[in-house]
Parts: structure tokens; C-alpha cells; sequence
């Protein structure tokens, strides 16, 4: 059933997520090829639409995802799924907090944990420039066109700023501003 | 006020003015639960932001069910995660009904293009941040598991489940044995 699908798809997505939003881009694209939820443009422009608005990442794409394949109550269920994982272990641990903190196995494997997610990351980089440079697979002529280009000159100027810690929101108008100016220049 | 509905209300007020989700939510929470509300001191949120650190899910979601556990028990917690989590829901349910029309513009499709570059250098950003946190350690086998996780989940496609588990066990077994060989060395 696709209610029962959605639920355990966001519950294992909010059970393996650590590090935050960007981390889990790889194992929803995942996901979402699988099930047939969004393309890879959906997702990026998804990701996009997040930042500019509140709440993180995984709350937002888990209602948008449930609200697009089932509706309101698809979109319920998705939520609870990726929320429930956090919400039990919070609980846990907040019970035995101070023996938790000194534990000696969790920060073993919290020094396996954090470059994964710095080489998920990585990951989820890959996938999306791909999508941004190559949206229909990468062509001899590629290279001659212009879009390709444009797209190249955008990304050296948004990842500028980014590191100049202009706020995303501000990044993501500039960019919409400057792909509606090439989109209509281009044709 | 009932203790319980001012949690809610107070993370109903964080969930809805935190954009781009994750560490941009620790000083809100730090000033409403700490300055205004007084109900935990300022070592608690040190002691949120290394939990949410060492445990799966959002940021966001950890931070609320722990804060309102700590203030008013279980109820709490379930007060503090969904009014945490209402505002993106609302928000996103009310995007994902108007995004198809929005799309078919061509305005707008020009604009995510625009975006699409953007979201790539967001990513890029947060993904020096990680690897320079990670890099700090001087650990030189953390950069053996960010390279196994990226080629894995990237080129592979092996589920970032397994990723996650197999990075966490091989920092468990490798902290269990130099520790071992460091005892070892001393005696």
C-alpha cells in the first residue's frame, strides 16, 4: 500500500540522517527513483524552495513528497515517518543523558559517522551537478553550448558568495533573477 | 499559561522563523528557552547541539523533543516537536498545491535554472564546512571513510543505510583498537 510505502520510506530516511539536510539528498534521490516520487530537477528545485522557506530540509521534502504522491493525509504520514525516529531516540537519551555524553563507543562511532557524511555530501554534490550541467547527458557538443556556460559562470558566483556568507535566501533570488535574465536572452 | 501550550507556541514561533534549518535555529532556541522562557541554562543547549549532533534526524526536531522533555516530560516533548514542525508543514502543504501552475510560466522555469546553480553552491559550502570540521581531528583515517562513503553512494549506489552502519562500525572497531594499542604502549 502506498500510505504503509511513504511512512517506512521516511522513517528509514529519518532514522539514517545525520549531519543535516544536505546529507540526506543522496538516499532521497534514492528513494524517489525508486518509488517514482519526483525527477532530479524536481528534487534540486525542491531543495531550492526549502532554503527559502522555514523548517528543515527533511520536514519540508517529506511533507511535499506525501502531499505530491497521496495528498493531505500522504503528507501526514510522511511527516510522522520522518519525525518519529528523532523524537523516540531524543527521549531515550534524554533519559540517560549524562552516560550517553561520556560514552566512549558513541564517540567511536561518531568519528566513523562524521567523514561519512562529509563523503554523502559529497555525493549529493555530484548528483546534482550533474542535473545542473548535464540535464540531458553529457554530449560532444557540450562544451560549444551557451547554457552550459551561463550555468558555469552562475555556479562560480552563487559558490562565491556562499563563502562570503551571504544568506542563502538572498543567493537563491539573485540566481532566479540572473536565470530569467539568460533564459530570455538565450531564447 | 499552561506550560505545555507555551511550548508549543514558543517552537511553533521557532519553526516558523527559522530559514534554511539546522545550526540557524540554535540561537533562536537559545534565546527563547534560555533568556525569555528560562526554562533550561545555557550548558543545555551545548548539550542539545552535541546531541543533535550524534543523533539522526533534523536539528530541529532533536532540539524541540529534548527541550520540551526537559521542561514538562513526555507531553512536552510531543508539544515542542509538533509546533516545531506545524508552521513547515503548513507552509509546504500550501507550496506543493500551487507549484505545478507556478511552473508551467516560463518565468519561473528560467528562475530554477537560475536556482539549480545556486543550490549546487550551497551544497559545495556546506560541504567545506564539514570536511573542515572533520579535518580537524587530524585523523588520517577519516579520510579513507569519506572516501569509501562518497564512491559508494555516488558511483556505486549502495543504499546510504548501509553506508551509514559500515562508516559507524569501522569508527567503533578502529577507537576500540587504538585505544587498545595505546594501553598497550604505556604499560
Amino acid at each position: 500500500m502506498v500510505l504503509i510505502k511513504l511512512f517506512l520510506a521516511f522513517l528509514k530516511i529519518g532514522a539514517f540522517t545525520f549531519g543535516g539536510g544536505y546529507a540526506m539528498i543522496a538516499m532521497i534521490q534514492a528513494e524517489a527513483e525508486r518509488q517514482g516520487w519526483l525527477t532530479q530537477e524536481e528534487l534540486v528545485d525542491f531543495v531550492a524552495l526549502s532554503e527559502s522557506t522555514p523548517g528543515p530540509l527533511a520536514v519540508n521534502m517529506a511533507t511535499f513528497v506525501g502531499m505530491r504522491t497521496c495528498g493531505v493525509l500522504g503528507a501526514i504520514i510522511a511527516t510522522l515517518g520522518i519525525v518519529l525516529p528523532s523524537f523516540i531516540i531524543i527521549l531515550i537519551i534524554a533519559k540517560f543523558f549524562e552516560k550517553y555524553k561520556k560514552s566512549k563507543a558513541v564517540g567511536g562511532i561518531m568519528s566513523g559517522l562524521k567523514p561519512a557524511v562529509v563523503g554523502m555530501i559529497g555525493a549529493a554534490f555530484i548528483t546534482v551537478a550533474r542535473t545542473v550541467f548535464f540535464p540531458s547527458g553529457v554530449s560532444v557538443s557540450l562544451f560549444s553550448s551557451a547554457s552550459f556556460w551561463v550555468f558555469l559562470g552562475l555556479f562560480a558566483v552563487t559558490a562565491a558568495l556562499a563563502f562570503k556568507k551571504v544568506h542563502p535566501i538572498k543567493i537563491i533570488l539573485l540566481s532566479a533573477v540572473i536565470g530569467i535574465v539568460a533564459g530570455y536572452g538565450l531564447g | 499559561m499552561n506550560k505545555n501550550l507555551d511550548l508549543f507556541l514558543t517552537f511553533m514561533k521557532i519553526g516558523a522563523f527559522t530559514f534554511g534549518g539546522g545550526y540557524a535555529m540554535i540561537p533562536l532556541i537559545q534565546k527563547e528557552v534560555c533568556e525569555n522562557k528560562k526554562w533550561l541554562n545555557e550548558k543545555d543547549i551545548t548539550d542539545i547541539v552535541a546531541i543533535s549532533e550524534s543523533t539522526p534526524g533534523p536539528i530541529a526536531i532533536n532540539a524541540a523533543t529534548f527541550v520540551g522533555y526537559k521542561t514538562s516530560g513526555f507531553l512536552g516533548a510531543c508539544m515542542a516537536t509538533i509546533g516545531v514542525v506545524l508552521p513547515s508543514f503548513l507552509i509546504i502543504s500550501l507550496i506543493s498545491m500551487i507549484l505545478t501552475q507556478f511552473q508551467s510560466i516560463k518565468a519561473v522555469h528560467y528562475a530554477f535554472m537560475g536556482i539549480r546553480a545556486a543550490v549546487l553552491a550551497l551544497i559545495l559550502k556546506a560541504l567545506w564546512m564539514m570536511f573542515k570540521s572533520v579535518k580537524k581531528k587530524k585523523k588520517p583515517f577519516s579520510y579513507v571513510i569519506m572516501g569509501l562513503s562518497l564512491v559508494l553512494t555516488a558511483f556505486l549506489k549502495i543504499d546510504a543505510v548501509f553506508v551509514i552502519i559500515g562508516c559507524g562500525l569501522f569508527g567503533l572497531i578502529w577507537s576500540l583498537l587504538s585505544r587498545k594499542e595505546q594501553s598497550n604502549g604505556t604499560d
